[in-house]
């Protein structure tokens, strides 16, 4: 028997007053103005939140700098997709009766790096045993490893992934809250400085300072709330590999594959059902995974896919892409203070309450999809702004 | 240059370290479905049995996927370098380095056999580095 997922609706969402450097607040202080600015938006105190999910602090901390004392707690910290993730769990702890009102929250000082912790990993684990030793330098050098297989596959080239970095950067152009905003090139892309070949600069994230809160609650309350309800129509989740070159295969995510899946099973909808939709990409390559992974087309069409503009917004007198793709300009250009899923959810909320910089015209289904450490997890949320 | 990030064993890896120390790149195998497998653990992870043994691997692979970082952690020293993936000829895929070859996207050609070539850190620690294979 599958439960009613789709009796819980987002009622609360923001993100940080201030986006990009902020020096001045720590980790936790980003949470907290994030979580304050959703509780504004929803018309809530922290006396009315009995649910906390959160990654990167602990839901403890969360809950007692807040002063909310919840009957449920979730801490699942999987990468950047837990707040998917999140979504999912609190969708089933309303049906459960574990809580009523749960509030999610992400912060993180990427760029500042105020009261945050440190990176690091223990020699003895095992990605310490067998790949730190190889010289990985972080995410541009880890998350990237795969990427030349995937090409040869596929008989594609490094420059087939600058269109993804010169497309969202036309999305970023028409979000005033973007971090970088001025029409880029091809040429450009591939002309960047290297980080780890073939990845130049421009094919991967920015490092930034945000965060962001979402408050859930049970669809028929939806209704009492002053915003407009953003409903949670499916959702899935998978993991995979605490270790980049254990994948079960390079040319595609299984976690991607099993997430999406149960999400779009769970939602009852197809691909063509889609308005409008979110991949994190914390790098150029993530969102053709994505699109191939859930199934928008099949493998190895991804890239021409973009090439063609079928995710792209309207530019000069064209009309736009069939399925408008990371709005916001993504975590290459709007934002990525390092769990970048937080972002990709309030996108969404967004265009389903109507309110996006970039507004798609009457988008009534959006996806947004997650990734977690480097190809590590998974999380995927369906969205509708129409009462299931 | 700072010492090189090096493992630390645990009970369960010890035997693929003391491997690389004696010079053989060791692997673990299912006796029941004969599944290999890697990183070390006491168990299939394909059908869960503990019936498993160490058994010397070949030692041979190809290059499986790479990217060439380019900006070196200080204890790679201040080159550009390959951080690469292998796919064994056993199955397995293993994270290294390919050595005793140009940092290139020319010299560093998908599919091309390697070989296992282990380089002493430690007293208790060698790598198990890759070189291309001859002839």
């Amino acid at each position: 028997m599958s439960w009613k997922q789709k009796s819980v609706a987002v009622v609360g969402a923001a993100e940080t007053t201030k986006m990009g450097k902020i020096p001045d607040v720590s980790v936790i202080g980003l949470h907290a103005d994030a979580a304050l600015n959703a509780m504004a938006d929803a018309g809530l105190k922290p006396s009315d939140i009995d649910g906390v999910a959160t990654a990167g602090i602990s839901p403890v901390e969360l809950a007692h700098y807040l002063g909310i004392k919840p009957t449920y707690a979730d801490g699942t910290s999987v990468g950047g997709c837990s707040f998917m993730l999140h979504v999912r769990h609190a969708a089933a702890a309303i049906n459960a009766g574990l809580a009523t009102t749960i509030l999610i929250t992400h912060g993180e000082s990427g760029r500042s790096r105020v009261g945050a912790g440190g990176f690091g990993r223990s020699p003895s684990s095992l990605m310490g045993q067998f790949e730190m030793p190889y010289g990985p330098v972080g995410p541009p050098t880890m998350f990237t490893v795969p990427v030349l297989r995937y090409l040869k596959t596929h008989g594609l080239k490094p420059e087939d992934m600058a269109p993804v970095a010169t497309i969202q950067r036309e999305w970023a152009a028409l979000n005033p809250r973007a971090s970088f905003k001025d029409p880029i090139t091809v040429d450009d892309v591939m002309n960047a400085d290297m980080i780890a070949w073939p990845f130049t600069k421009l094919m991967c994230c920015l490092v930034t300072d945000g965060g962001g809160a979402l408050i859930l609650t049970s669809a028929e309350r939806a209704k009492d709330f002053p915003q407009k309800p953003v409903y949670v129509l499916g959702t899935g989740e998978s993991v995979e590999t605490p270790m980049v070159s254990q994948m079960y295969d390079f040319n595609h995510s299984t976690a991607f594959r099993i997430s999406g899946k149960k999400a779009f099973e769970t939602a009852g909808i197809s691909h063509s059902d889609v308005d409008h939709l979110m991949i994190y990409d914390a790098f150029a390559h993530l969102p053709l995974y994505g699109l191939e992974d859930l199934g928008f087309v099949k493998p190895g069409e991804a890239a021409a896919f973009i090439r063609e503009r079928n995710t792209a917004p309207p530019s000069e007198g064209k009309k736009g892409g069939k399925l408008p793709l990371n709005t916001n300009g993504g975590g290459l250009s709007y934002m990525h203070s390092g769990m970048y899923g937080m972002y990709a959810l309030q996108e969404s909320v967004r265009q389903m309450r109507g309110t996006a910089a970039a507004q798609v015209p009457g988008a009534k289904i959006s996806v947004s999809h997650g990734v977690g450490g480097m190809f590590a997890a998974s999380g995927t949320i369906v969205f509708s702004n129409e009462a299931p | 240059m700072p010492p090189r990030m090096l493992p630390e064993p645990t009970p369960e890896t010890r035997h693929f370290w003391d491997g690389c120390k004696e010079g053989e790149l060791r692997l673990q195998r299912c006796t029941s479905c004969r599944d290999s497998y890697f990183p070390p653990r006491p168990f299939c992870p394909k059908c869960g049995s503990r019936d498993v043994e160490v058994y010397k691997a070949s030692g041979e692979g190809v290059l499986w996927s790479y990217v060439i970082n380019q900006r070196p952690r200080p204890d790679m020293g201040t080159e550009p370098y390959a951080i690469a993936v292998v796919k064994l000829a056993e199955g397995p895929t293993m994270m290294t380095n390919i050595v005793d070859c140009p940092q290139t996207p020319e010299a560093l050609q998908l599919d091309m056999p390697v070989k296992v070539s282990f380089s002493k850190q430690s007293d208790d620690i060698s790598l198990p580095l890759f070189t291309p294979a001859k002839g």
